[in-house]
């Protein structure tokens, strides 16, 4: 029985869109420190820091169960530019209103927050960096 | 949306036409060989210990649940397919614990069970397995419609810091998976049941629970008004699917 519903939050971010999503992502850096492939590989790869495994597959062959919700990773970095991911990764509800994808550095329209992830992100800014150089490095196929 | 659900209530779409899942249906052979067995299904300690609960009279002087509703095999055989139902006192539905729980306050003078207690759990085991392969009969009264139009926003309501409904995950996604885990469409007809990962039997409300923090939204109290709402939506959406309590899960 499918269904698609936009939430509020879904809706809001539409309005948002048009300016933001017309291609050029979020050109900004988070922060001053440049973002650790190493590091955001970590991140990726660790299913309770990351989650991102929960939906996607990609080049890291030593995970052993990945989710088939959303696009194989690999070659990403060639599809998106580095603006693109950092958009995607901050909050991919202004791309796609009606993502599934979490946002990883927004709060806004979140409803019913567990006590002890309020006022929180899922990821830090460092680690939204961290994890945007290493899926810029995803360029060749197969890596 | 609405429309449809009153029709699912006035009659169950014919199987033939029918893909809805249980959790049973996603489960390997060996689990549901599990289930199916008539003395390995752990679930069915706790049914046991529920029928001896419902002939023995409590200390407090009152009737045993037997005395005032007869042999439970009859008495209660259809109630579990029917929950969650009306309550004119509180003015609101309660589910089969919660009406098993209020039975043993007002008719035998007992405190109230926690909700995930043995007891608790037994004693609703017992009577939802008098309802085993019975189909799932939503409660036609009209007081629970909007009821179950309240829990139909809640099922398809984004939450939590991931930002997901239930909806997104049980109706469109069912079938994929999230990392290793098959996402079922989520129908309650095994519960109480007894689940691998938890150890133990466990409630409807402690699955919804789970679900919750799964996507990191702070989960509604058991037997919550939230959660009797949810349970009468996800118990008209299985309309006409069976009874498979005391089931097991992974
Ligand atoms: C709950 C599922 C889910 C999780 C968790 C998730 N994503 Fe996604 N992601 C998606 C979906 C679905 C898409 C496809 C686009 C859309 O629907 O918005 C997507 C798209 C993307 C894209 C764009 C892909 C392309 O080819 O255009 C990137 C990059 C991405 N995700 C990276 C990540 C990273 C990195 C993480 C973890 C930090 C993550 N995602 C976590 C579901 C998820
Ligand atoms: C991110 C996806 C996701 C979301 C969102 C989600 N669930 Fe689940 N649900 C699952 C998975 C996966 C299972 C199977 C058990 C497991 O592997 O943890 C499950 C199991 C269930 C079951 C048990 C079905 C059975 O056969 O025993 C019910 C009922 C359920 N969920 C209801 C809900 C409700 C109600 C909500 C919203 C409050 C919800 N779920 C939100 C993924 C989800
Ligand atoms: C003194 C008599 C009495 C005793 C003892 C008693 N009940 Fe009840 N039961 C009732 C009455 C009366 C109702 C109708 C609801 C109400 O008025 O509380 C009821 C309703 C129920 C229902 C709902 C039936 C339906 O069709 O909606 C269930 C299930 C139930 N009782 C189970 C039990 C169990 C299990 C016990 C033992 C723990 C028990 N009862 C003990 C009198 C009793």
């Amino acid at each position: 029985m499918p269904r698609s519903r936009m939430s509020r939050s879904a809706s809001l971010a539409l309005a948002l869109w048009a300016g933001a999503a017309s291609g050029q992502g979020l050109p900004e850096p988070l922060t001053d420190v440049p973002g650790d492939p190493a590091a955001g590989r970590e991140v990726v790869v660790t299913r309770e820091r990351g989650l991102c495994i929960l939906c996607h597959a990609g080049p890291f062959p030593e995970v052993p169960f990945t989710g088939d919700l959303a696009p194989d990773l690999t070659g990403v970095g060639a599809r998106l530019t580095v603006p693109e991911l950092r958009q995607r990764m901050v909050d991919s509800r202004v791309v796609n209103p009606a993502t599934i994808m979490p946002p990883y550095h927004a709060t806004d329209g979140l409803a019913r927050v567990g006590e002890r992830w309020q006022g929180t992100t899922i990821l830090t800014a460092q680690e939204v960096e961290d994890v945007v150089a290493y899926l810029a490095t995803l360029t060749e196929d197969g890596t | 949306m609405r429309a449809a659900l009153a029709l699912l209530l006035l009659a169950p779409p014919a199987a033939a036409q029918d893909d809805r899942r249980t959790g049973y249906d996603d489960m390997t052979p060996e689990l549901q060989a599990m289930q199916d067995d008539p003395v390995g299904n752990p679930g069915l300690f706790w049914v046991l210990d529920g029928e001896a609960m419902y002939s023995a009279a409590p200390d407090t002087g009152a009737e045993s649940c037997a005395g005032c509703h007869g042999d439970g095999e009859t008495a209660m055989s259809g109630v579990a397919a029917r929950y969650p139902a009306w309550d004119e006192a509180l003015d609101r539905p309660v589910d089969l614990a919660g009406r098993i729980d209020l039975c043993r306050v007002r008719h035998q003078g007992l405190p109230p069970l926690e909700r995930e207690s043995d007891a608790l759990l037994s004693l609703t085991a017992y009577v939802t397995n008098q309802s085993r392969g019975l189909p799932i009969a939503p409660d036609p009264d009209p007081r629970l419609d909007g009821w179950r139009e309240q829990g139909e926003d809640l099922f398809t309501t984004r939450m939590g810091q991931l930002n997901l409904s239930c909806a997104q995950c049980h109706d469109d996604l069912a079938g994929g998976h999230l990392a290793a885990a098959l996402i079922p469409q989520g129908h309650p007809t095994g519960y109480p049941l007894y689940r691998l990962e938890w150890e133990t039997m466990g409630s409807l409300d402690r699955r919804f629970g789970n679900c919750m923090f799964g996507v990191r939204a702070e989960p509604f109290g058991a037997g919550s008004a939230e959660y009797v709402a949810l349970e009468l939506y996800l118990k008209a959406r299985a309309a006409g699917l069976a009874i498979e309590a005391p089931a097991i899960r992974p």
